[in-house]
This record gives C-alpha cells, sequence and structure tokens, in this order.
C-alpha cells in the first residue's frame, strides 16, 4: 500500500498525454470498462467475414461523397435554360436539377469525380449486402443468438435499395425520370387509394413540381437516418455476439479464436476501409456511371430504349416486365392485376428470404446457442432453398434486361419474356433438387475421405498383380474438422394415443412440422457422418489388406 | 466546254446511260426477288417510288441484296460499287418518283444546331436507337442497329425512307434542318471523338451494363482484396 | 409453439469441448475424431529473420511515401489540369483529364495506406491465434428472478393494472396523438377529382408537329411515317407543360384505310392518318416503337406491344388494355385538327377509371 501511495504522485506527473487524456476521459465516459471487453476482442480471419465490411465501408463513403454533393446539387424542378460548359444541352430547357448535375459534372473541379464515387459506391454497396447476406445464409449464421441482426441487416438492404432509387431520380434526366413514371403508375395500380397516394406524393398530377425536393429529403435524411440508426444497431450485436467461425481444430461452440482487435484487426480493418475506398475511387476514375449528360433532361413525352433501373431494383423490373396484363373491370372501377400483382410479389421475394431464420428454427426446435458455421453442404435443405431463392431472384434479373439480352444474344425478346415467365415458377424447383443432390454427393465425399482416407493419386502395384491407389489417412485435425457438424434427427409427432387409450388432438401445425422436419432430416436429406466405430472397424481392416 | 443546253443534252444522256446499266445490275442481282420491272414479289417488296435515296441507303449499306430470310435483313459488306449503286438508284428512280440521293451540304455539319438535334433525337429516335444512338430491340428478334459509325448520308436517307420496319420521317414533317441537327448531334455524341470524360462508356447501355461492371470488377476487386487481407502469411519453412 | 415438446435426442449433441485453449495435444485413442485443440504457433519468416522483418519494414513504409506522393499529386492535378480539357487514354477513350488524375491519385493515395497498414499487420504484427471464452447470452436464473420481480413491483407502484381508467384513456391519448400528424400530410397535394381523365385537348384544336412547332395537314403525313404532335397552345415555357405533355402527348400515323382492321379507328381517322396516345396504358412510359411494316409499336420499357392497325389492341406485353384513340379531322383551312378529348382516360389504369 504504502509504495503505491508514494508512487501516485509520481507517476500522475510523468504519465504521458495520451493516458492522462483517457484517464480524463474514462472519468467521465467510462471508456476503460469498456476497453476492457472490448479492445483486444478477438475476431477470426474468413475474407468472407469481411464482405460486412465491404458494406460499411462503402455506406462511409457513400455518406462523405454524399454531403460533397448536396453543396452543390439544387433540389429544384424549376424550368432553365441551361448555357453550361456541355455544348450538346446548350439552350435547353431542363429542370435546375438537372443543370446543377451537369455543372457537378463539367464546372465543379473533382465534381464528376466524387458523383461517380458516390454512384459507383452506391452499386457496391448493395451488391455487398447481398452477398453478406448470402454468406451469412449459407453458413447458418443467423441462427440464435443472431436472427435479430439477420433482421437488421435484411432492412438494410431493403432501405438501402431505397435509397438508391431515390438517389437515382435525383437528377432529373430522362433515364430516372422514366423510373419514377413506372413508380408513379404502379401507385396507381394500387386499389381504392392509389389515385390518392400518387397525387399526395406528387403534390398533385405527375410529374409536377415537387417530387426531386420530396426525394432529396428522402434521399439525404430519413432513410439514411434510419440506415444510420441500424447499422451502428448492428456493429454492436457483431460485437456483443461476437463473431461466428468454421469447425476446426481447437474451435468449439464456446470460444472464438482469431487475432485481437488492437493492434491487428485495427490495423486490418482500418486498412481495409482505405482498400475499399481506393479500389472505388480508381473505379471512378476508370469508367462512367449515369452519364446524365447523354441521356438528357425528362420529358414525360420522351424515352430511351433499354430503360432500366440500377441493378438492385432490376428484379422488380422483370417482375413488372413478364406480367400478364390483367385487368379487371367492375361497378365502375378498374383492377389492374398487372400491375398491382407485381407491385405484390416485390416484396414477397424480399420477405421469402428474410424470415427463413425462423422458418428453420421453427422446424429444427433447436433453442441453443450456435456459433459454429455450417458448411452449406452440411445442411442440404437450407442451401437448396437459397440456390433456389438466388435462381428466382436472377431469373427476374434477366427478366428485366430482357432487350438488352435480346440485341446481345441476338435472340427474340418474346421468347425470353416467356421464358422468364416459365423459369418464374420452374427454375426454383430445378435449383432447389439439383442443389440439394450435390450437398449430398459432397457429403458423401466427406465421408468416404474420413473412412477410406484422401486419394493421394500413387498407384501401386501388389505382388499378386492387382493395382490399387494409395489412400492417406487423414490427420486428426482433418477428421475433427470433416466430422464436427452436427446432425438433427426428424421430429416425430409422437403417440396419437397416450397412456389411458384417450385420443390425443394433434395439431395440425405440428403435423406441418413434422413433415418438415422429415423433409430437413429424413433419410434423403443427409448422409449419416460417419461414427468412430465404422472408423476403427474400417481402418483396422485397411491393416489387413 | 458545253454550251448549257449541250450541258442539259449531255447530263440527260449520261442519265440514260445510268439507267441502262442500272437496269442490267438489277437483273442480275435483284429481279429475283423485286420482280423483273420492280414491281415486286413474294419474296420482295415493289420499288416502284421508294427513290434513289432508298436503293442508296440499302445497298450502300450492305443490306441488300439480301442474304437469307430472317427477321431482318441485317448490315453487311457492301457488294456494289458506289458508281454502280448510283447507276441501280438511277433506274429504280425512272420507275417512280421518290426521295432522291441527298447532297452534301444537307447532312453536314455547316449550320446545325446540336442541342436542338439532341431534343429532336430523344424525341424521334432515342426510343429505337436508344440516348446516343447504340441501339435496341424490337419484337420477335427485330431491332434498332446501333448509329456508331454509319454515314451521315446513309442516317439521312434513312429518316427520308424508312427502311423495313423504320417509320420513315418525310421533310414534310420532319424538316431538312431537323434532320441536319440530328446528324450533327449524333456525330457530338457518338463518334470516335466523342468524348466521354467519366472514363469507359460501358457500352453507352445504362444500368445493365453499369451493374455487371459493379459486381465483376468492382466487388470482384475488393473480394480479391479482402481474400489477401485474410490470407495466412507464409509460415518460415521448418528445419 | 410447441417447440417444447421436440424430444431432446432429436437435437445433436453439444459439442463437447474437452481442450480448452491452450491445452497441451494429445491423442485420443478413444476417439479419433475428437479436436485436437489449436495447432501450435508457426513463426513466419519475419519472426525468425531480422532481414525479412526489416524488408517488411521497409515495404510498408514505402506504401505510405507514396501515398503522400499521390495526395500531393491530387493537389497538383487539381491546381494545374483544366476542368475541361480531355486527354485519351487507351483503352478507356477520350476521357477528362482532370477526371482520370484525380481519381487515379486519390485512389492510389487510399490504397498505399490500407495495402501499407495491412501488410504491417500481416507481417510484423503478432499472428499468434488466441481464443477467447464465450458466455452464454441468456440470464442465469437469479438475474431473470430478479428483473421479473423488479418488473412486477414496479407495475404494482404504478397501479396501472388496479386503475383501468388511467391505462385506457392513456391508450386512447397516445393512440390518438398521431393522428395529427397524419392529417398534416393531407395538403400534400390535391385530390384526384377527374384530373386523370381529361387533357388538353378538344374539339378544333389543331395538331401541332412537336419537331417543327407547325399544324400538320394531311398531305404531310405519308403512309408509313411517325409524327408526334402537341395540341395547339400548348408551349414548352409553359409553367404546366410537363403536366399537360404526360397526357397530351400524341402519336400520328398513316396507314392505307384498306389496311386498318378495327372499324372505329377508321371512322375516327382521317384518309387513314391515325392518332393514339404517346403514353403507354401500362405504366405511362411514352411509347413510340413504331414497326411500319407490321403496324405494331413496342413500347421500350416493358414491351407492352400494340397493333395500330386494329385498334390498337394489346397483343403482347403487361399493358392491360388498348391505347385511347383521338378523333380527329380536318378543319376549313385544311389542317388536321381533334374532334374533341380522347374518350377515355390517357396513361396506366387506376382505380376510379372504370
Amino acid at each position: 500500500m504504502s509504495t503505491t501511495a508514494n508512487e501516485a504522485p509520481r507517476s500522475r506527473g510523468k504519465a504521458p498525454a495520451g493516458e492522462r487524456v483517457a484517464d480524463w476521459a474514462d472519468g467521465r465516459l467510462g471508456i476503460y470498462s469498456l476497453a476492457k471487453a472490448n479492445m483486444r476482442k478477438i475476431f477470426p480471419d474468413h475474407w468472407s467475414f469481411m464482405l460486412g465490411e465491404v458494406c460499411l465501408y462503402s455506406f462511409i463513403i457513400i455518406i462523405l461523397t454524399g454531403v460533397y454533393l448536396t453543396l452543390f446539387f439544387h433540389p429544384s424542378m424549376n424550368e432553365v435554360t441551361y448555357h453550361g460548359s456541355y455544348v450538346p444541352l446548350q439552350g435547353q430547357l431542363m429542370s435546375e436539377a438537372y443543370a446543377s448535375t451537369l455543372d457537378i459534372s463539367f464546372d465543379v473541379r473533382g465534381g464528376l469525380l466524387i458523383r461517380q464515387i458516390h454512384h459507383w459506391a452506391a452499386l457496391i454497396f448493395l451488391a455487398g449486402m447481398f452477398v453478406h447476406m448470402m454468406r451469412v445464409f449459407f453458413t447458418g449464421a443467423f441462427r440464435k443468438p443472431r436472427e435479430i441482426n439477420w433482421l437488421f441487416g435484411f432492412l438494410l438492404f431493403v432501405l438501402g435499395m431505397f435509397t438508391g432509387f431515390t438517389g437515382y431520380s435525383l437528377p432529373d434526366d430522362l433515364l430516372s425520370g422514366t423510373g419514377i413514371r413506372f413508380m408513379e403508375g404502379a401507385i396507381l395500380s394500387v386499389p381504392i387509394v392509389g389515385t390518392y397516394i400518387s397525387f399526395f406524393l406528387f403534390g398533385g398530377e405527375f410529374p409536377g413540381h415537387d417530387f426531386v425536393a420530396r426525394f432529396y429529403s428522402i434521399h439525404i435524411l430519413l432513410l439514411p437516418g434510419i440506415m444510420l440508426g441500424l447499422v451502428v444497431g448492428h456493429l454492436i450485436l457483431v460485437f456483443y455476439h461476437k463473431h461466428t467461425q468454421f469447425a476446426g481444430p481447437g474451435k468449439t461452440n464456446k470460444n472464438v479464436v482469431g487475432m485481437p482487435l488492437l493492434p491487428v484487426y485495427m490495423a486490418k480493418a482500418g486498412g481495409f476501409f482505405f482498400l475499399v475506398f481506393g479500389v472505388i475511387a480508381a473505379i471512378s476514375a476508370i469508367a462512367t456511371i449515369n452519364p446524365i449528360w447523354a441521356i438528357g433532361p425528362y420529358r414525360p413525352d420522351m424515352v430511351s430504349t433499354g430503360a432500366q433501373p440500377d441493378w438492385y431494383m432490376g428484379f422488380s423490373e422483370g417482375l413488372i416486365r413478364v406480367m400478364p396484363g390483367w385487368e379487371i373491370n367492375f361497378w365502375g372501377h378498374t383492377l389492374v392485376l398487372g400491375v398491382f400483382v407485381p407491385l405484390l410479389i416485390f416484396p414477397l421475394v424480399l420477405v421469402a428470404i428474410a424470415v427463413y431464420p425462423f422458418i428453420e428454427s421453427w422446424v429444427t426446435g433447436d433453442k441453443r446457442e450456435h456459433h459454429i458455421l455450417d458448411r452449406p453442404r452440411n445442411a442440404p435443405t437450407r442451401t437448396a432453398f437459397g440456390v433456389a431463392w438466388i435462381t428466382w431472384y436472377m431469373v427476374l434479373l434477366i427478366g428485366g434486361g430482357n432487350d438488352l439480352w435480346a440485341t446481345h444474344f441476338h435472340l427474340s425478346i418474346n421468347a425470353i419474356t416467356w421464358f422468364v415467365r416459365i423459369g418464374f415458377f420452374v427454375a426454383p424447383v430445378v435449383a432447389f433438387i439439383v442443389t440439394k443432390r450435390i450437398c449430398l454427393g459432397l457429403q458423401r465425399r466427406d465421408k468416404d475421405k474420413v473412412l477410406h482416407g484422401r486419394e493421394s493419386g500413387i498407384i501401386k502395384r501388389l505382388p499378386h498383380g492387382e493395382f490399387i491407389e494409395v489412400h492417406e489417412p487423414l490427420s486428426q485435425e482433418q477428421l475433427h474438422t470433416l466430422t464436427a457438424h452436427e446432425q438433427y434427427k426428424p421430429a416425430e409427432i409422437g403417440p396419437e394415443v397416450d397412456e389411458n387409450g384417450v385420443r390425443r388432438k394433434v395439431k395440425r401445425t405440428e403435423k406441418l412440422r413434422a413433415k418438415l422436419s422429415k423433409g430437413y432430416y429424413g433419410e434423403d436429406s443427409q448422409i449419416p457422418k460417419p461414427t468412430v466405430e465404422e472408423y476403427k472397424e474400417i481402418t483396422s481392416g485397411h491393416g489387413h489388406h | 466546254m458545253f454550251a448549257p443546253a449541250d450541258k442539259a443534252q449531255a447530263d440527260e444522256t449520261a442519265q440514260s446511260l445510268a439507267i441502262d446499266e442500272g437496269k442490267k445490275l438489277y437483273a442480275v442481282g435483284c429481279a429475283s426477288c423485286h420482280g423483273t420491272g420492280g414491281q415486286g414479289t413474294t419474296d420482295g417488296p415493289s420499288l416502284v417510288g421508294v427513290g434513289a435515296a432508298a436503293v442508296d441507303f440499302q445497298v450502300g449499306t450492305g443490306r441488300m441484296p439480301a442474304q437469307q430470310p430472317g427477321a431482318q435483313v441485317p448490315e453487311k459488306p457492301v457488294v456494289y460499287s458506289q458508281a454502280e449503286i448510283d447507276q441501280l438508284a438511277a433506274y429504280i428512280a425512272s420507275l417512280g418518283a421518290g426521295p432522291a440521293i441527298p447532297s452534301e451540304e444537307k447532312y453536314g455539319p455547316e449550320g446545325a444546331d446540336i442541342a436542338k438535334g439532341g431534343e429532336l433525337f430523344r424525341n424521334n429516335c432515342a426510343q429505337c436507337h436508344n440516348f446516343t444512338g447504340k441501339g435496341g430491340a424490337l419484337t420477335h428478334g427485330k431491332y434498332a442497329p446501333s448509329l456508331e459509325d454509319v454515314d451521315p448520308k446513309h442516317i439521312y436517307e434513312a429518316m427520308l425512307t424508312g427502311p423495313q420496319n423504320m417509320p420513315s420521317f418525310p421533310d414534310g414533317t420532319m424538316s431538312e434542318q431537323n434532320k441536319k441537327d440530328i446528324i450533327a448531334y449524333l456525330d457530338a455524341v457518338n463518334s470516335d471523338d466523342t468524348v466521354e470524360p467519366g472514363g469507359l462508356s460501358l457500352g453507352g447501355l445504362g444500368p445493365v451494363s453499369e451493374g455487371l461492371f459493379a459486381w465483376v470488377f468492382g466487388l470482384g476487386a475488393l473480394i480479391a482484396v479482402a481474400v489477401w487481407v485474410a490470407a495466412r502469411t507464409a509460415k518460415a519453412k521448418k528445419s | 409453439m410447441s417447440s417444447q415438446d421436440i424430444p431432446e435426442e432429436n437435437l445433436p449433441a453439444e459439442q463437447d469441448a474437452p481442450h480448452g485453449h491452450g491445452s497441451v495435444r494429445t491423442a485420443d485413442e478413444q476417439n479419433p475424431f475428437a479436436d485436437p485443440g489449436l495447432p501450435p504457433h508457426e513463426h513466419r519468416i519475419q519472426d525468425t529473420d531480422e532481414r525479412a522483418a526489416k524488408r517488411s519494414e521497409r515495404t510498408v513504409a514505402l506504401l505510405f511515401t507514396l501515398s503522400m506522393l499521390a495526395t500531393v499529386g491530387f493537389i497538383a492535378s487539381f491546381v494545374t489540369i483544366p476542368v475541361d480539357k480531355s486527354v485519351y487514354i487507351f483503352p478507356l477513350g477520350h476521357i477528362s483529364a482532370l477526371n482520370f488524375a484525380l481519381g487515379m491519385t486519390l485512389g492510389v493515395a487510399l490504397f498505399a495506406i490500407g495495402a501499407g497498414a495491412v501488410h504491417w499487420a500481416r507481417t510484423l504484427m503478432s499472428d499468434e491465434e488466441v481464443a477467447d471464452e464465450r458466455h452464454p447470452i441468456e440470464a442465469d436464473p437469479e438475474t431473470r428472478a430478479k428483473v421479473h420481480a423488479d418488473f412486477k413491483q414496479g407495475a404494482k407502484e404504478s397501479v396501472i393494472g388496479r386503475r383501468k381508467l388511467i391505462r385506457n384513456t392513456m391508450l386512447g391519448a397516445l393512440t390518438l396523438v398521431p393522428l395529427s400528424g397524419v392529417v398534416l400530410l393531407r395538403d400534400l397535394g390535391p385530390l384526384p377529382g377527374t384530373k386523370l381523365r381529361h387533357t388538353l385537348w378538344s374539339k378544333g384544336k389543331l395538331l401541332v408537329n412537336m419537331n417543327t412547332h407547325e399544324p400538320l395537314r394531311p398531305s404531310d403525313v405519308a403512309v408509313g411515317s411517325l409524327t408526334f404532335a402537341m395540341p395547339e397552345g400548348l408551349e414548352e415555357h409553359d409553367e404546366e407543360f410537363m403536366t399537360e405533355i404526360a397526357k397530351a402527348a400524341l402519336m400520328i400515323i398513316r396507314l392505307e384505310p384498306e389496311a386498318i382492321k378495327d372499324k372505329r379507328e377508321l371512322e375516327w381517322s382521317h384518309e387513314g392518318i391515325v392518332a393514339y396516345s404517346k403514353i403507354c396504358t401500362h405504366v405511362g412510359c411514352p411509347i413510340s416503337l413504331y414497326e411500319q411494316q407490321t403496324h405494331h409499336a413496342l413500347c421500350p420499357c416493358h414491351q407492352s406491344t400494340f397493333d395500330l392497325a386494329d385498334g390498337a389492341r394489346v397483343i403482347f406485353g403487361p399493358a392491360g388494355h388498348a391505347l385511347p384513340q383521338l378523333r380527329i379531322g380536318v378543319n376549313d383551312e385544311g389542317y388536321l385538327e381533334a374532334l374533341g378529348d380522347f374518350e377515355e382516360p390517357v396513361g396506366p389504369a387506376f382505380w376510379e377509371r372504370g
């Protein structure tokens, strides 16, 4: 005690400035207890775990460049005559929004670069979220305790789509205006209230004078504000849950193996931000995105062929393109099924993937925490469902670009539309069946490898003339990794008659669950993993060969 | 030197000579589909009244003579020399009055308003040929071709005559000045010298090619970087 | 739900982890599949060879220096390159010199920082893998019981359960108060009324050619040609031009009268000249990809196809009904004129359309 008392004043006087600032902050914010839990937090190393970082960093880049763009962009639909430096538009009537976007592109030094970084980063943000979501899906990382974070991520993806769409519409160019017109037509198709919503959104008839200003506040304030909150929540949960990891030697459901935040991940993750920003900046130096000057100002009576939205809205474009033109007229009203049905399927496509974790946890009835990731092959039904969903999404994406596929592959646009109409129903089913087969095949191969060893490629001739390929036994690390996955047994309904001979009422949901569970974990849906007994029997047999 | 009367006389002689030559070429190369007198058959439309401009466009871009039936007759290497095309055109023009081959001052850049041309292009042409003339799809395998590297004369003739499924834009509804403006606009935004300030134009096809680029090169590059960041560093050899 | 009734034996056995972190690796005779524990740490070249470590240090420093140079290059480009200067760079084409210079220097400046930091982390920072214990997220039973008890006590002390009147009126007030916000949204726009049913067209309005801004005569319109028209009196500088042209835009073609299959279409035409709305009945794109040989018009947005020789009925795609036709004639001075407004609403269908 006495020594510390003696040393205390001396060390206070001598403590480096950083330490003193930290002490000051701790006295007010309690940062030390926060840092104690997090400074040396362990993160596992795997490239696929960095996909989320791609999203986070492109989101930050979008915010930084977006703030810059607001300094020059005029969210106004007042008609002006253009006198800027882009010759092919001089003297043309256009909205102030379009004219200011031209100024950003041609007269503000670096404005074009920032505009392109903003837009490229947006496309990469959405693509990153898509791939990140699929990584989480196929490895089962959405299982307890991470279901809420899955929903946070899903909401970010959906809000990202709408933030992108509203931003894409702001320059008021001919392409984005066509997109807005499509949106207006879709809103009009909503029964009973559609016309009113449209008039309220556009401040009257389309296009009116208001939507750019309204979309502007939605694009720069409302949606990004919500997204920022969700991103923070998403990250807090990632820290709180600690990262998942793949099975392997030393890795269990009760630990996380990797390297500490300080210093390794501080450097790797911090460095990765600069890498992402650097790559996007270079892309923006090399490739044009959304050349609004070539597209021209919006006029509701003009259009260009190849009118498409950005890729993340492409599947909705596909839906609307392939839908037959059903329309029902009754009692002085029109039910525009040809537009309204796609408008309803649009959220369904997204919700199908969002609710999956809850369906799976209901089927398994598993209430335990899961921190060890599945290899996709070891969860064949889930993997097959995921691939079917992606196939569905891709078929619609093809539908959304049917005119370009037609010209580039010399096909008939009508034939592609029919292909998509049929593919919408058939392709996911085929993808499901094929994927499940492939998964089971890979499981068999793993089992083979465990029991018989790895094919070494060395052919040996035995004394009696027989040729055999030498199989090398696996190391214990490999054996463990290949057998670490869990296998469920299908749930059973249980006896329908209880011990007193009274018929028990079996709920329909219970029957459904038993059926689904059989589909998930029945004999046709997983290959039983090798047991220790099988292994010992075969390895001892090998000795006698 | 000819006197004016002689000149007219000589022009007329030259003209009738050209028609005769054209007729011979026609009999060999065109008559099997369009009929011996240009009256048309089941395999090809009548050419009476289509005018010299239509011939100059169809043969001058290699579309005619057609090779095989299909959704649309495509552009091909040109088979005839310009002199032969002129003779063919003279012959067809003699069958019935139609638009003549435009002179160069009609499609040259002098006196053209590029911005007005852009507006006209977006109103009349972009719906099939895309914002800057990159082409697009029509029904059942037909397409509006790309206007890149197309001779301004041929663009003018196409507007005038409406080849295949393209509607025509005769001078009555689209003035000569309008056509000149459109051609000047195309030259400004879709030629080898067009400045694409942002970099690669990715085909000028809009969001589909941009989306593909973002996935393949954007996300692709970032995943490659991520693999490097997360990969293990080479270990020292155990000795 | 019934998840509680899942028999325990159907759940896979929890992975047991006999070897905590840092345990000595022992071959398990009983279970060949058992977790052997973390493999021993292997040194990198940089850990054992100081020269290699020095090389790494120099590489990192070089990358950071490169970034500094690139930033200097960025500022220099910004100051020296004019904003409108273009340059030819293979294979990019003619591009803005400033955009390319700024983007590349910024890209290098950022990428080099990242590459330096990551190389530093990969080669010089400790790469020993360590394990961190996880703790269950669920609270232990005592905490759980305590929280539940606290909550019950709080709820009890608030008397909300007993004083139903307070509870019900509070819920009522909280439910009603957001309505003020909803009501405020009312003035976002006017009510639709019959606005979507009417356009600027009316009897006697001339059809003005949008290319030349001159009124059209029948002789201007040739068979196989395509022309767009707007109503006389509408000017591009008008305040409401956009809203009006969004409904009034007209597509004019001429067919041989005997090629017109639909009787009403023929009646409403003038010498084979027919005028259709240019606005697609699907979701409102300006539809005008007119194929003059097939008489089909295709929408570039969603490929609805209309047969303009047969009442513009839909022959393919998602549109639900034919394009509205405008009845036209010729006035005393020989100009094409409208004989009234469209008889049905133009553009996308809506609930009140009927």
